[in-house]
């Protein structure tokens, strides 16, 4: 157990391994919703310290990597447009669209800001009364209400050249979505800690129900999604099926509701395309009537944009945890993170990069010898 | 994207009927906003996600996640230069970018 020395108390880390290895009698496979977990794990090389029968399938859990194409075209395009400023989170800078990314965009000229808070961008706004200020509102339910409360100040004060490009995606869709389909393997899910300090656990008992997977809110420290895995096998060893809460210093069971008030206010609920998936049912949030005149799509007119995704990145089986991202043809050769075909393989929470940044030795060594050294 | 980082309220003031806070990340002080959490106060820990506090934290347990973060560089990647992360990442050089700006 080579890792086990890193972990912050490798004492307590010896012990929840010691428990798993004691309780599995057969093979399980978990997914891991959150992309924050996905790199935790292969970081620290959680997946090769537990017993062989456990397997973590890494699911769609990185917004950046389900932003669909056409949501990145459009930012392009209004991105492209003179006089706008458009304002986004560094990690959608290298996402590609079709034929190029943000990062071009603004070697071409375009004025692209990179901010921490989307509050941020609404300063910009302030000051640059002159110029329409666009922000790239993507993410989880965690980064919903952040986003949410911009545009609501937005109104509010009544900043008008303020508005956001709106591609929100909620996490229990993504689950049923998941267990519906009949390729699944997923038999317990290790729900994302941070989704659920803000919206609670409320949603998730019907589908443990439903699907008779256990869920276990987990959050993300190495200590922590070793504990998620050990209720999870638990559970399964026992034949339930319970919401389990295994990150309880940060998550209540309702959430935060003043977000929770803010979310249903500012957005409603729609289908979304998820990149390389498709479109799943009520997965998503777009801003809601009540807010449309800082809706950028409506504003820009960008709402016609249609994107066929490339076909030799198979990234919507990765995030469907039915293929492994070495096992994709591209990985580490076509498709590096200098060299990303698929956004899997851009941000560092997408299972690709994962792999390709802390599991070099499984990149091919032909691959290996003409990848020049990322980090 | 989706890290929130634990981290301790220096002071609150009110701006523009929106209540914001300076929070101290392991060395790194950020604006923060409040309206999520009213009732935080000065010397509590927070998580914070992009600019907003979401949930309080007890102080042992922000205290371990931030000494475990600053090990990982993760807070480097969460508050450096996206900038630069992002030259490097493309292949280019950071500092020709920093000289074109
Ligand atoms: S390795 Fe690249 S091409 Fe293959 S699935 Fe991942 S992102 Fe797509």
């Amino acid at each position: 157990m080579k890792y086990i020395d890193e972990f912050q108390d490798p004492e307590l880390a010896r012990r929840l391994l010691d428990d798993i290895h004691a309780t599995v009698t057969r093979p399980w496979a978990l997914m891991e919703v959150c992309g924050g977990q996905t790199h935790s794990i292969i970081r620290h090389g959680i997946d090769q310290l537990l017993p062989p029968e456990v397997e973590l399938i890494h699911g769609p859990g990185c917004p950046v990597c389900v932003t669909p194409l056409e949501v990145i075209d459009k930012a392009l395009e209004i991105a492209s447009r003179p006089g706008v400023i458009f304002c986004s989170f560094g990690d959608m800078l290298r996402v590609p669209g079709t034929g190029r990314d943000l990062f071009q965009v603004r070697g071409e000229g375009g004025d692209v800001r990179v901010v921490y808070s989307p509050l941020d961008a609404l300063r910009i706004a302030r000051q640059n009364p002159d110029r329409e200020v666009v922000f790239f509102g993507i993410g989880f339910e965690t980064t919903a209400p952040p986003n949410a409360m911009t545009v609501h100040q937005a109104r509010k004060l009544g900043i008008q050249n303020f508005s956001m490009l709106v591609s929100h995606v909620r996490v229990p869709p993504a689950i049923e979505a998941i267990m519906s389909s009949p390729s699944c393997r997923v038999q317990g899910f290790l729900a994302a800690g941070h989704v659920c300090s803000v919206m609670g656990v409320e949603e998730y008992p019907e589908l443990a129900e439903r699907f008779r997977v256990p869920i276990v809110v987990t959050g993300f420290e190495p200590l922590d999604i070793l504990e998620g895995v050990r209720r999870a096998v638990r559970q399964l060893e026992r034949g339930e099926h319970t919401v389990d809460n295994a990150y309880a210093r940060a998550v209540r069971p309702e959430g935060n509701p003043a977000a929770r008030a803010m979310l249903e206010d500012v957005f409603e609920v729609t289908d979304r395309p998820w990149r390389g998936i498709g479109v799943i049912p009520d997965s998503g949030w777009r801003l809601s009537p009540k807010y449309r005149d800082h809706d950028a799509e409506h504003r820009f007119s960008v709402g016609g944009i249609r994107t066929e995704e490339p076909a030799e990145c198979r990234s919507g089986e990765v995030l469907q945890g039915l293929l492994k991202p070495h096992e994709c043809e591209a990985f580490g050769t076509l498709c590096t993170p200098r060299t990303p075909l698929g956004a899997t393989m851009v941000s560092s929470e997408g299972a690709c990069a994962a792999y390709y940044l802390y599991r070099r030795l499984d990149v091919p060594a032909a691959a290996a010898r003409e990848a020049s050294p990322v980090v | 994207m989706c890290l929130a980082v634990p981290g301790r309220v220096l002071d609150i003031e009110d701006r523009d009927g929106t209540r914001m806070a300076t929070v101290d990340f392991g060395g790194v002080v950020k604006e923060v906003c409040l309206e999520y959490l009213p009732d935080l106060r000065v010397g509590e820990y927070a998580i914070v996600h992009v600019g907003f506090a979401l949930q309080r934290l007890d102080e042992e347990s922000a205290r371990q996640t931030l000494e475990l973060f600053a090990e990982l560089g993760l807070l480097q990647e969460e508050f450096g230069d996206p900038w630069e992360t992002a030259a490097s990442a493309a292949g280019a050089d950071p500092a020709e970018e920093v000289h074109n700006r």
